[in-house]
Parts: structure tokens; C-alpha cells; sequence
């Protein structure tokens, strides 16, 4: 039992830390700390520096162009990243996909896109989900049909994050209605720039429209685009879901909330006093708190353990769980802090250029979106309730 | 960081498991709860032969282990079976303070404690006190044959069955000073001191103990006059670490009994664990423990920290463990139902002793209050 990092492990940190005070634009780490979206070129722009350091790919293997970092190595630097308020990297290629085709993908998939994705030619998007199919994923509906040396789709996806800046998606299709709905499945790569694709905003809640409505009307894609084997679709796409979920606990992003959350409480005023002086608020912030430093250790635990080389079990659905629900938490208290300065709507001020002043203090303008949004947390990735049902079901054995 | 056993814990850790699993059978735990000691004698003295007491303290100390991982090892062990011992009052409190601050006479005792021949307990909290460690009006008069005490000691763990009492008193001082708080190390048999006994919920012997004119010689003073608040804090943190260590695992064999029983009550022509609104109530539960196992490893790594880390710790950790203590008896009772509430069943005992836990060494709302005004500071 040891709590402390190795000195290998914290001359790396240290190491990262050079790194992000040398290379990550002030203007970058300003917009994620007040709060402000990031545009397209934000994203490709930061992609681009870490991409030059080497350490783009964090999880991919060295054959690939990746780091070859373990676990724990993976833990610091996103942790240090989160810390230094830098843009976090996309996950869509570099998280999900890379793993997919360096495990499954033909020697030509592999060739020709890992560099894109390194270089940040390709924006990818992802399909899975479609207006029928959520949680119960294997119920998707959209269609690819043989014809020649192409597959024809039809349908739509939905929720499809960033999918506005996309030209690739990586798309699960049903290639067969035979047996069980898990068994017709295919995983394909589809260029967005075919005719036939439609990409529609879904405005949220929040004022913003990070998702998106695809539609396939006869989309001819190429039988070479399809990953591995017809009808494997489904294996290839809980893979996926396995590296989806490392990071899953997002300590770093609760540490960043809640060290914001204080200082938004110590700026507020109650009854003539800090709001963080106000026993009750102090009481909320103190509980999670205290959940967050005992979370710290249960994502350590979980990541020695793949360290060791075990895959990231049904422990991180506990994680899933008690991350969103401590993040939902904090947003839940941002937004109570700021009192009646969270009632402003604040999504055009948010936008990069814009000249409008904020009506309340800096730090009240992102707090409502930011709770609206992160509503999603406990949905999205498999919500609570389907980590509920792996739990009972892979640990629990009920 | 490493999360993995040294080679030594897991040995004591199965050698432990073993020997635990042998003594405490169901029927066991009956009958060391309504024993005259409110423990086994017979299990005490197999825990000191295989070495486990000594497994509390430091080489320096007599002992061979004695870190915060190895208190929390043992202790959780001990809650695993629901065992009854007062090893945190016969070692953690009392060996531990005669090993911080005993003079060599008094030394002699900590080898006693190691073989498992000697009993302790602290006299520390007051009728009044709650859990304000500094809170101490029992006086302590000098004269010329030493010191009378005299004052009233409540809720004392251990008490009907230790040979000498730590009785804290104060020399100087206000009721709530830090500065002018003494220990003495008397024999419980001491004329002057009275014991009204009683069993614990849970398992277990306590007593209020009233010190009326209690004579005794200078030799008895445990520390120097006055300073002993230090002493006192570093014990305290440590029994902290060892009763959540036991907390953790009481939820444990909680949590295993109650999956059991989902898998095999059967309403409706199904076993109950096949019910979603059950499996969601378990997996929470279980998820709180993983918590719990979290916050008991941070305060074993922290428990030998700076006082302004090792506190910070101490309140962190002991007010999660007695919110997920609370969550762990309402729902495995209510999951088993009707059966939760019986005597007979051996949820029963684990239940009781685990809901007890928040009233030592400061409950869910105090720690909090301490917590904010540490992480403040």
C-alpha cells in the first residue's frame, strides 16, 4: 500500500506540467475556465501543439504513433491537463475509434487513417444512437444493403456530439435482420460529404447545439469502408465502449468544478457574509467534498488495476455513477451560489467574439448552461441506470 | 502508488481470516455477547498467541507492524466476522497511549497488553463532553501523597474488564482549555473509583465510572502535567482509523449476507434480486462501500501525517463512513425485510454493532462541522 506516485511517476508530472505552461495558449485555457465553447479551430489548434509534443495518441500504442503510456500515465496527464484548464482532447477519433481499427481495422484502414487522425485531417463523429435505439443500443434500425461493391443506408442517428464539424463518422448499421438483434450488426465508415447525408442541430436546453440529427437518405458507401466482418458490428462496438469508459469517473473536471464553486462562494455575499461562511452551503460543499477525496482514491484503485493489465472492469460503472452524480452536485450548487445572476441568458456572451458585457459577474454567466447541460452526464455512456443493471448483473450476480 | 498487500500484510491477513472464520461461527457470537466479559477470553488469547496485538504496534513499541495500513488490516478483518474484542480499547487507546507517553514502569504494561494478559481503558469522555476531546472537568488536586481525582467518566469502553483505567483529568486550566489536561495510569480496583457496568449495543462491556476522592501516587501520572491534549488527539485518530476499518468490514458481511438473501427469498415466484428496484437499491450500496474502502485507505495513509493533514483525514473519512454505515442497516434490513428485525438472524448483531460505530470518537455531524472548519482554516 502506497498512496504516493513513484518518483518515475512524478517526474513525468512534472514533465507535463513543463509542457502545458510552455505550449498551452493563455487564450485557450482563459475560454475553458470562463466557461466559453470552443470553436472548431480552438479544438484542431491545441490537437496540432500536442500532436507536435508527441502525445496526442495518450492511449494508443508506440506501433501506432502513440504514447504506449500505462494507466497511471494516462490518469496524470489528463489530470494535469484538466488542471491547467486546457481544451480536453476529442474523443472521437483519438478515445474510440484508434482502438477499434488498430485491433480490427484491415492493414489499409490502419494506414491510411491513424496519421489523418494524428494530423487531424479527419474529424470523426460517432453514430450509435438513433431516435429508437438509446440505452437498448442493439435496437438500431438504420439500414445498409449490398449493392455491388457498395453499401447502401438508409435512416438516422441522433445526438451525434460535434457531428457539425465532422467529415467521418464511425457508424453501427444493420446489415441483417436474422437471430438476435446483436447479430445483424456492421461498423462502418461513412464520408459525410456523400450525397444523401443530412446533419440537422439539436438545440438544447442549454442554448447551445454541440448535437445533431443525421439522416441517410440512399447513401452509397463503399464495402472497403466497413470495419472487420459483416454482421460483427456489435463485438467491435463494446470495444469501443471499454476505452470510452476509462476517464469515466472525471475526477479532474469535479477537482476544477469544485475549486471554482468555492471561489464563486467566498466572492458571493449572505447575509452580510461570504456565502461559503453560510453553514448550510458550507455543509453541501464539505459532503461532496469529502465523497470527491474518496472517489480519488476508488479511480486509482481502479486504474492500478489496469495498470496492472486487467481491462476496465464493471468497477467503472461505479465509477460512471458516483462521477456524475458528484459533478451534477457542484453544477447543482454553481448555480445556486450565483443566486439571482444565474437567471441572465448568457449563450450569446459565451460565443467567441462576443462584445456583450456580462450582465452579472464573470463567473455567473456559464453556471445555468453548465448545470442544464451536464444533466447529461448521468445519461449519456450508458446511463446510471444501465451501470445500475451491469453492476447487479457482473458484480453483484443477481 | 500501489494498492496491493505487502507480502507481510497478506499474510497476516490470511493467517487472520483463518483464524477468525474458526472462532466467530454464529452461534459463537451469541454466546461471547452474553458472556460475563462480553467477550470470548478464549478467542482473546488465540489472537495475542498468533501475534495479532502486537501486530498494533511498532517494533520500537514491542510490537512489529503498528502503521496505519496494518490498523486498518486487522480491524477490518474483525468486522468481517463481527467480532467482539476490545482491541481498540485494550490496544489502540490504551497500549497506544502508554506507548507514547508511559515511562519505562509503565512500559512494562504494553508487553502485557502484546501477550494478551492485560485489559485497558480510556476514561476520557464526560456526562457532558460529547466528543469535544478537550472538554475534561474531572480535576486532578495535587496534595502531598500524589494526586485526587475527582470527576465522572462516561460511557467507558472496556471498563468491568480492565486491570488499569487512563483516567484524563485536569491539573489546570479551563473546562475546555487543550493546556492543563493530565493522564493518569491507575488501577481500576483504585479506592475513590466506582464502576456502574453494563452491556453495549452491539457487544461489548462499558461502565460509568465516578472518581470520588481517588488517591493516588505521583508514580500514576502517565506524560508530563498538563501537555497531555497532543497524546490524546494522535490516540483518538488512530481508534478512528481502526473503528472504520471495522465499519468497512461489518458493511462487508452485510452486503455478502443480503445478496445472499436476494438470490434466494422467493415472492412471487422469483428470488427477489431478480426485482430492478432491488438491484439498483444493492448496487448503490455496494458502490457506497467501494466508497467507504476508499476513504479507509485514505486515512491509514494519512493516519502518521502532520496533525492539520492527519485530521483533515480523520473527519473526512469518519463522517463518510457513518453515512454509508447508515445507508448499509436501513437497506440491508429493508431488503431482507421482516427477518432484518429478529434477534435470531445474524444480520442482527452485525447491524447493531455497525449503527454503533457513529457514536464514538465523533458522529456524521460533528466530523462534518470539523471538516469544514479544518479545510477553512
Amino acid at each position: 500500500m502506497d498512496l504516493n506516485y513513484t518518483p518515475e511517476q512524478r517526474a513525468f508530472r512534472d514533465e507535463v506540467n513543463g509542457f502545458l505552461k510552455a505550449e498551452l495558449p493563455t487564450r485557450l485555457s482563459d475560454k475553458v475556465r470562463q466557461g466559453k465553447s470552443l470553436t472548431k479551430q480552438d479544438h484542431e489548434e491545441w490537437h496540432a501543439i500536442v500532436n507536435q509534443r508527441g502525445w496526442l495518441a495518450s492511449n494508443w500504442p508506440v506501433e501506432f504513433g502513440g504514447t504506449g503510456w500505462d494507466a497511471v500515465q494516462r490518469h496524470i496527464f489528463e489530470d494535469e491537463l484538466t488542471r491547467a484548464y486546457a481544451p480536453r482532447i476529442v474523443p472521437f477519433g483519438l478515445a474510440m475509434l484508434g482502438p477499434v481499427l488498430q485491433k480490427f481495422g484491415s492493414r489499409e484502414q490502419q494506414d491510411y487513417y491513424l496519421p489523418r487522425i494524428l494530423n487531424g485531417d479527419d474529424w470523426w463523429c460517432q453514430g450509435y444512437s438513433e431516435p429508437g435505439a438509446g440505452s437498448d443500443l442493439a435496437s438500431l434500425r438504420t439500414s445498409a444493403v449490398r449493392d455491388g461493391d457498395h453499401y447502401i443506408v438508409n435512416g438516422q442517428k441522433t445526438w451525434t456530439t460535434l457531428g457539425q464539424h465532422a467529415n467521418m463518422m464511425f457508424c453501427l448499421v444493420r446489415t441483417s435482420k436474422e437471430g438476435k438483434p446483436q447479430e445483424g450488426i456492421s461498423f462502418l465508415l461513412i464520408d459525410m460529404t456523400t450525397p444523401g447525408i443530412e446533419v440537422r442541430p439539436i438545440v438544447l436546453i442549454d442554448g447551445g447545439a454541440e448535437v445533431n440529427e443525421v439522416f441517410f437518405d440512399n447513401v452509397k458507401v463503399p464495402l472497403a469502408n466497413r470495419v472487420g466482418e459483416e454482421n460483427k458490428g456489435w463485438t467491435y462496438a463494446k470495444y469501443l465502449l471499454t476505452h470510452e469508459r476509462t476517464n469515466i469517473a472525471g475526477v479532474g473536471f469535479a477537482n476544477a468544478g469544485l475549486a471554482n464553486l468555492k471561489r464563486i462562494a467566498q466572492a458571493e455575499q449572505s447575509g452580510g457574509r461570504p456565502l461559503i461562511e453560510n453553514p448550510h452551503f458550507a455543509a453541501r460543499i464539505a459532503r461532496v467534498e469529502i465523497d470527491l477525496m474518496a472517489m480519488s482514491t476508488t479511480n486509482l484503485r481502479v486504474i492500478s488495476q489496469a495498470a496492472a493489465g486487467q481491462a476496465p472492469g464493471p468497477e467503472s460503472s461505479m465509477l460512471k455513477i458516483k462521477g456524475t452524480v458528484i459533478r451534477q452536485e457542484i453544477n447543482a450548487m454553481a448555480r445556486t451560489a450565483v443566486g439571482p445572476y444565474a437567471m441572465p441568458f448568457a449563450s450569446e456572451g459565451l460565443e467567441e467574439g462576443s462584445n456583450l458585457e456580462p450582465v452579472g459577474p464573470d463567473y455567473a454567466a456559464p453556471v445555468t448552461g453548465q448545470y442544464l447541460n451536464n444533466r447529461k452526464l448521468s445519461i449519456y455512456g450508458g446511463s446510471n441506470e444501465i451501470q445500475r443493471a451491469i453492476i447487479s448483473k457482473a458484480i453483484l450476480e443477481l | 502508488m500501489n494498492f496491493d498487500l505487502t507480502d507481510e500484510r497478506q499474510m497476516l491477513q490470511d493467517g487472520l481470516r483463518r483464524l477468525l472464520r474458526d472462532s466467530y461461527t454464529a452461534d459463537a457470537q451469541k454466546i461471547i455477547a452474553e458472556s460475563d466479559t462480553g467477550y470470548s477470553p478464549k478467542i482473546w488469547d488465540s489472537l495475542a498467541e498468533m501475534g495479532l496485538i502486537g501486530a498494533l504496534f511498532t517494533e520500537k513499541q514491542g510490537g512489529f507492524a503498528g502503521a496505519g495500513f496494518d490498523l486498518a488490516l486487522v480491524h477490518e478483518e474483525m468486522g468481517r466476522v463481527g467480532a467482539v474484542d476490545p482491541l481498540i480499547d485494550t490496544a489502540v487507546l490504551g497500549g497506544g497511549l502508554i506507548a507514547a507517553c508511559g515511562n519505562d514502569a509503565q512500559k512494562a504494561l504494553v508487553e502485557e497488553v502484546i501477550a494478551g494478559t492485560a485489559h485497558l481503558a480510556l476514561a476520557h469522555g464526560e456526562p457532558t463532553s460529547r466528543f469535544d476531546l478537550s472538554h475534561v472537568q474531572t480535576s486532578a488536586t495535587r496534595n502531598n501523597d500524589g494526586y485526587v481525582l475527582d470527576g465522572r467518566k462516561a460511557v467507558v469502553v472496556n471498563a468491568p474488564n480492565a486491570d488499569h483505567l487512563i483516567v484524563s483529568a485536569r491539573t489546570a486550566g479551563d473546562v475546555a482549555d487543550r493546556d492543563g489536561i493530565s493522564l493518569f495510569l491507575v488501577p481500576t480496583a483504585t479506592k475513590g473509583i466506582t464502576l456502574r457496568s453494563y452491556p453495549v449495543v452491539g457487544g461489548g462491556l462499558a461502565a460509568e465510572v465516578t472518581l470520588d476522592q481517588g488517591q493516588v501516587d505521583t508514580g500514576a501520572l502517565l506524560g508530563p502535567e498538563g501537555a497531555a491534549f497532543d497524546a490524546l488527539a494522535t490516540a483518538h485518530a488512530r481508534a478512528t482509523l481502526a473503528i472504520c476499518a471495522e465499519a468497512l468490514g461489518l458493511m462487508e458481511a452485510i452486503r455478502d449476507l443480503t445478496i445472499d438473501y436476494l438470490k434466494t427469498r422467493k415472492q412471487f415466484g422469483v428470488p427477489i434480486g431478480k426485482f430492478q428496484v432491488l438491484q439498483h437499491r444493492m448496487a448503490d450500496v455496494a458502490l457506497e462501500i467501494e466508497q467507504a474502502r476508499s476513504a479507509v485507505i485514505n486515512l491509514a495513509g494519512h493516519v502518521d501525517a502532520v496533525p492539520q493533514v492527519r485530521d483533515v483525514h480523520v473527519s473526512a473519512t469518519k463522517n463518510l463512513i457513518g453515512t454509508v454505515a447508515r445507508q448499509v442497516v436501513e437497506e440491508s434490513i429493508q431488503m431482507h425485510g421482516g427477518i432484518g428485525l429478529t434477534a435470531e438472524y445474524e444480520l442482527g448483531h452485525f447491524v447493531k454493532r455497525l449503527t454503533m460505530v457513529d457514536h464514538r470518537f465523533g458522529d456524521t455531524m460533528y466530523h462534518l462541522e470539523r471538516f469544514i472548519a479544518l479545510a477553512v482554516a
